[in-house]
């Protein structure tokens, strides 16, 4: 054994040298290096009419404290809230009792959800402000079925992107859950159950607070998730619920601002980072979790 | 309550499905106007994607960029996922965590990295440059899938080939490469069917010379809606469907989703 693992260490040049050099190029130069440049532009003077130029300066990041971006801020963090505590109040139940079902509906869901969450975000805006529109709507149905008198339109809304907010972060946060859950020890619901508690009982005394670690860290994550949204706030939504992302690349792309656009990107980086960090702080629920 | 139980099941299915059915229904219909109800039936629209240039254009750009920014993310991905599983260093764990970045971040993080880079070492609006970034960014995916099938592949195996005799290449061509080989493919997988749906990096990288489907189906909003987005949309949901169906069919999809493996059950 010592021997076989000595061995597995003891490769080389090509083992060691080689085999990581051509990813850690890859990454750097095209991932690690530009977020580099964008930390630096994002201290950049900006030039009208040209992009931009060197210089060390805290004036994009000063534009923060200004009310009208303060809006935007507790605006975009209220709304990916909201749709990431709605949809993890769906998915949980939801993933648990998918957990429990037979191994090929469990199939058929799981490659539903991820063909639903690896759909194009402008897709999924699309697909909405159809089902919300009013010549294809939703209200046909309700016409059809008497409750309404005419057709009606429910987008944009802050209903509506709430709404397709939820849509997009719950085949996330179901994969998200899918591990713990599907590894929640049988015999933990089953003990509550031999005590008598009803099945609602125990997911509610046992299930839930035994995943209340898990419950958080993936609130955590669809909200990180939903932050990123960027296509729905501008099809279901009016201007004044576009969020971060959207105004990112409204000053990169429309006003050609890139260093408070760089500015807003470092932001939401480290918005992002310190909540991915909490949740690997917080770890998973070991108890009543096995394999 | 195993009523409610289905009954819970079934109304969060049918939202999940409901805007998919009604595009669906808009993509048949025979006039150029989303109605639903569909009026007449006509596949029409599907074959406007293929005859209209415009849209033909985008289709092509997006299947060329998806399939070869999907090989250079597997291309990433192995060497990093075997190194990692080789050596448990720290600075294998780093590679590894890099490599899982662009996925945890809001892409628009990475996508205004990328424009700010493009531009300023001039490959801004190529498609070369797209193709890069969707590589590097879809990095995480194939990662994600080869580390598990290096895991759950039996040590043993491979000491026994050793004790044979076997030097490493030998050992990484007949014991390794077959064993991981469906979860390079399914990263490939899905590495391709994300690639084929990111817009935003698309857009920032490249958007206004090299257009994809997603950045013609969102430029074309704004001047009105045709059936042919609703017919790409459908024909988008069909791929993933296929190929998540396909995975799941040649590979255990519970347990490359993070499940416990069938025999511990």
């Amino acid at each position: 054994m010592t021997d076989a693992k000595m061995s597995r260490h003891d490769q080389g040049f090509a083992g060691r040298v080689l085999l990581p050099a051509y990813p850690t190029v890859m990454l750097g130069l095209f991932f690690l290096i530009p977020l580099l440049i964008m930390l630096s532009v994002s201290f950049f003077h900006r030039v009208e009419g040209a992009f931009y130029e060197p210089a060390f300066e805290f004036s994009n990041y000063a534009r923060f404290v200004d009310p009208f971006f303060i809006k935007i801020m507790g605006f975009s963090i209220g709304l990916s809230l909201s749709a990431a505590l709605i949809a993890v109040m769906i998915a949980f139940p939801f993933t648990y009792l998918l957990t429990r079902s037979g191994r090929s509906l469990q199939i058929v869901a799981l490659v539903f959800l991820l063909a639903v969450l690896s759909l194009s975000e402008v897709i999924i805006g699309f697909s909405w402000s159809t089902l919300l529109s009013r010549t294809a709507g939703i209200s046909n149905l309700f016409v059809a079925l008497g409750l309404m008198e005419r057709t009606a339109a429910y987008y944009p809304s802050l209903p509506a992107l709430v709404i397709g907010l939820v849509y997009l972060s719950f085949p996330y946060t179901v994969l998200v859950l899918y591990p713990s859950l599907s590894r929640l020890d049988p015999e933990l619901s089953e003990a509550a159950r031999m005590m008598g508690a009803s099945p609602a009982k125990t997911f509610f005394t046992v299930v839930v607070p035994v995943m209340r670690r898990t419950i958080m860290s993936t609130i955590i994550l669809a909200f990180v998730f939903t932050l990123g949204a960027y296509i729905l706030p501008q099809t279901l939504g009016k201007p004044p619920h576009w969020t971060l992302s959207v105004h990112i690349t409204d000053q990169a792309i429309f006003e050609a601002n890139l260093p408070f656009a760089a500015a807003m990107a470092i932001l939401l980086l480290l918005v992002s980072l310190v909540m991915v960090a909490i949740t690997l702080l917080m770890g998973n629920d070991s108890k009543g979790a096995k394999g | 309550m195993k009523l409610i139980r289905a009954i819970f099941m079934l109304l969060v299915l049918c939202f999940m499905s409901a805007p998919i059915l009604v595009v669906l229904g808009v993509s048949v219909n025979e006039k150029k106007r989303l109605l639903f109800p569909p009026q007449g039936f006509s596949l029409n629209w599907y074959l406007e994607l293929f005859t209209q240039q415009a849209w033909f254009n985008a289709l092509m750009n997006s299947v060329i960029i998806a399939l070869l920014a999907s090989l250079l993310a597997v291309s990433v991905a192995l060497p990093v996922a075997l190194y990692l599983w080789q050596r448990n260093s720290v600075f294998a764990r780093m590679l590894f965590g890099l490599g899982l970045a662009p996925f945890m971040l809001p892409p628009v993080i990475t996508a205004l990295g990328l424009l700010i880079f493009w531009v300023s070492v001039g490959g801004s609006g190529h498609m070369a440059a797209t193709i890069i970034s969707h590589g590097v960014f879809l990095v995480t995916l194939p990662l994600v899938t080869i580390s598990l099938g290096l895991e759950s592949m039996n040590r043993q195996l491979i000491e026994a080939a050793r004790t044979m005799g076997a030097d490493d290449k030998t050992v990484f061509l007949t014991v390794i490469r077959p064993l991981i080989t469906p979860y390079i493919v399914s990263g490939f997988a899905f590495a391709f069917v994300l690639s084929l749906n990111e817009y935003i990096i698309a857009y920032m990288v490249a958007g206004f010379t090299v257009e994809t489907l997603p950045i013609k189906i969102f430029n074309s909003l704004r001047y009105g809606y045709t059936p042919i987005m609703a017919a790409v949309a459908v024909l988008f949901a069909a791929v993933s469907i296929i190929v998540f169906g396909l995975v799941a069919r040649f590979g255990d999809l519970p347990r490359l989703l993070g499940a416990a493996p069938k025999d511990v059950e």
